[in-house]
């Protein structure tokens, strides 16, 4: 809000980026509504729609009771009835009670229907660890989405794609989940206005480098960054890739940068067995095995149900420091 | 005119804290009557479509038996009254959603049978396109959705395309069947809860034929007065003799012109019974011959006929015409289904996504 009505020209924070995406998307189309859980009222369980209801009324800001698997298919039956609804779910975590919905549904009934049936949907939700959340709010669950063919899935991981993502992602007729990692809402930056619209077949290089490919999206990519400078601060030139889309994986962006490197490092907060990581490793066995130097290492989270105590939830988190000694391992 | 067993529950009517397993007798209020019977005309409208659904899917155990089509197929046999009952109280702009045991459905929609046949068949004339079998029928052109094979999926769904009416102002009914396996899912009880509070124009019809599977409704509900239960979330609900199509005809228009007049979401308990076990794979163990036997005494479809003959509506000749007209239909469908092109295996990946359907 604090933005107001220039928010291209001010400072703004992520959260405030989503909003104005949100804002923008209910102005511009009649068939566009928001619905979930305290999105109304309350302004948004993270404060992504604060003032959205007083601006555009109850039916289009519309709060929902606490039934994750009827209002998502809610979303998918008005989605083919033309509406182009936003459906927020609190958290990834939360999502499970309409996997039902988004998989057997969301995801199928274009292909079973024979072409009928396009689901123009879009799902928000937070996702990832970090904030002492304990178990049932802090896993990274994306990777499972990434898993089902017929959705899209995004991970805005800067201010510049929470604000930009959302028209795409809306005007794509298929489903189309996006992951807003919990950590990233304050982050602050400038926003610039965009060149293009988001391009949500290609991954970004955040930055440009030659000597290894750090592979990462959403609430890891600050973490990837830092790695970055402390390794340039050693002599080491790290390329820094935000696949900003998981599904589907930009194999090119990947495959190039691992032709110019030859050493890679993905770093993914999800658990490490079965994995994105796991998943652009084989890519990069497939693809790019002659052109590697090194191992392909994984900085994942560990193997266990994210901790709430605070030590023990970082060390459970993929971490700079973790990043750095793997790109250490690859490199020497 | 109306069996005993039929009740209809007013909205208020059950009070919640009826003890469990409280007598369903209790809970009835007034037995549904049925006010005056339909033109000849219309009565013979109803006797072909059911006739259509019984010897379609006759058809279908041949064929299956025979290897011509696969899958899962769940026969609809001695439920057609309530496709056929529900169905005339839609208009063409209503949308209908309904189960993995929806021949009925799609046929009494007015999806052809031979889009439905050779659907069955996996081709690509199939109203899916052969992607989706006898569990996956679906029509956007008669906004026919479904065909969902995951019980009680299909109702939040409903819910949404109802409230996309109601968003738009648009005086439409989104029709919903479902089993009574349905009503223990969650799902069934969240999307009442969220078409009631939102006051959505939604027709929930439950077909109760006394089986989930192969689970006895009682093995399945401390409460089995589904019509009172469903009550209890504010909706007008009534229970209906499944077996006769004039009733369940009439319930259903009563209802939908509640729904269109903006009374929100409305409930009916179609009490039914599948004469066939659950699907072709079911030896069906788990009820008595003499349970299935009383059942198809009351026969909806005889049912109809006998009627129609004491009232001398119908006599040898009339359904005689009936049942040839419905049969050459059926033959011409499997007949074109036999020789509709199967999809080349290169189209594999259409329909994944809008994109991937530009697939050649």
């Amino acid at each position: 809000m604090g933005s107001g009505g220039h928010p291209e020209e001010a400072k703004t924070t992520y959260r405030e980026a989503m909003r104005e995406a949100l804002r923008e998307a209910l102005r511009a189309d009649e068939r566009v509504f928001l619905m979930g859980e305290d999105v109304g009222r309350y302004g948004g369980c993270f404060g992504v729609s604060l003032g959205l209801l007083e601006e555009f009324g109850p039916d289009r800001v519309r709060d929902t009771p606490l039934s994750e698997s009827a209002f998502v298919g809610a979303g998918i039956g008005a989605a083919l009835a033309g509406m182009r609804p936003i459906v927020e779910i609190m958290t990834v975590n939360f999502s499970l009670l309409a996997l039902d919905q988004i998989l057997n549904n969301a995801a199928t009934l274009l292909h079973m229907s024979g072409g009928q049936l396009p689901v123009p949907l879009v799902i928000r939700m937070t996702t990832g660890a970090g904030r002492q959340l304990a178990a049932q709010h802090s896993h990274s669950l994306e990777g499972w989405y990434a898993h089902i063919p017929g959705i899209r899935v995004l991970a805005p991981a800067t201010i510049e794609d929470a604000r930009h993502m959302l028209a795409p992602a809306l005007a794509d007729p298929d489903p189309v989940l996006i992951f807003e990692h919990g950590s990233l809402y304050n982050a602050v930056g400038e926003l610039a206005p965009p060149a293009a619209p988001v391009d949500l077949d290609h991954a970004a290089i955040r930055r440009p480098g030659t000597d290894i490919s750090l592979i990462t999206y959403g609430g890891s990519l600050p973490k990837a960054l830092t790695a970055a400078d402390e390794l340039a601060a050693e002599g080491i030139s790290a390329e820094v890739i935000d696949l900003r889309t998981l599904r589907p994986l930009d194999d090119a962006t990947i495959a190039a940068s691992v032709a110019r490197t030859h050493r890679v490092v993905i770093v993914d907060e999800a658990w490490r067995t079965g994995s994105l990581a796991a998943e652009i490793s084989a890519r990069i066995a497939e693809q790019s095995f002659y052109e590697l130097d090194a191992p392909v290492e994984r900085v994942c989270s560990a193997e266990v149900p994210i901790p709430y105590a605070r030590r023990l939830e970082e060390a459970a988190l993929p971490q700079s420091a973790d990043i750095v000694s793997a790109a250490h391992r690859a490199v020497d | 005119m109306s069996p005993a067993r039929d009740t209809r529950t007013r909205k208020g009517s059950a009070a919640p804290k009826a003890a469990k397993k409280a007598a369903t007798s209790k809970q009835a209020e007034k037995t549904w009557a049925l006010a005056g019977r339909p033109a000849t005309a219309h009565s013979v409208d109803l006797l072909e479509a059911m006739l259509r659904i019984r010897r379609f899917e006759e058809r279908c155990v041949e064929l299956y038996s025979a290897a011509r089509i696969r899958g899962f197929v769940h026969l609809y046999i001695g439920e057609e009254a309530v496709a056929v009952g529900v169905n005339e109280a839609l208009s063409p702009e209503d949308a209908v959603v309904a189960t993995y045991r929806e021949h009925g459905h799609a046929l009494a929609r007015g999806i052809p049978a031979e889009a439905v046949m050779a659907e069955m068949y996996g081709r690509t004339t199939g109203c899916s396109g052969g992607r989706g079998g006898s569990m996956h029928l679906f029509d956007a052109s008669r906004r026919f959705y479904g065909g969902s094979a995951i019980v009680a999926g299909g109702l939040p769904l409903a819910a949404g395309l109802a409230l996309a009416d109601r968003m738009r102002g648009q005086h439409r009914v989104t029709c919903c069947f479902f089993g009574d396996g349905a009503f223990a899912e969650g799902e069934f009880h969240e999307t009442a809860n969220l078409a009631a509070l939102w006051n959505l124009p939604l027709l929930l019809a439950c077909e109760n034929n006394l089986y989930a599977m192969g689970t006895a409704l009682a093995r399945e509900h401390a409460q089995t007065d589904l019509a009172m239960r469903a009550a209890s979330y504010g909706m007008p609900a009534w229970a209906v003799d499944g077996m006769d199509v004039e009733a369940v005809e009439q319930a259903a228009r009563r209802a939908a012109e509640g729904i269109r007049a903006g009374t929100g979401p409305h409930f009916l308990e179609l009490r039914t019974y599948r004469f066939r076990a659950h699907s072709m794979y079911d030896p069906d163990r788990y009820r008595g011959k003499a349970e299935i036997e009383q059942w198809k005494a009351r026969d909806p479809i005889n049912r109809l006929i006998e009627r129609m003959r004491e009232d001398g509506e119908l006599g040898d000749k009339d359904l005689a015409g009936i049942e040839g007209r419905v049969t050459d239909e059926v033959d011409r469908a499997v007949e074109a289904a036999e020789q509709a092109p199967e999809e080349p295996v290169e189209d594999l990946l259409r329909h994944v996504t809008s994109t991937s359907a530009e697939v050649s």
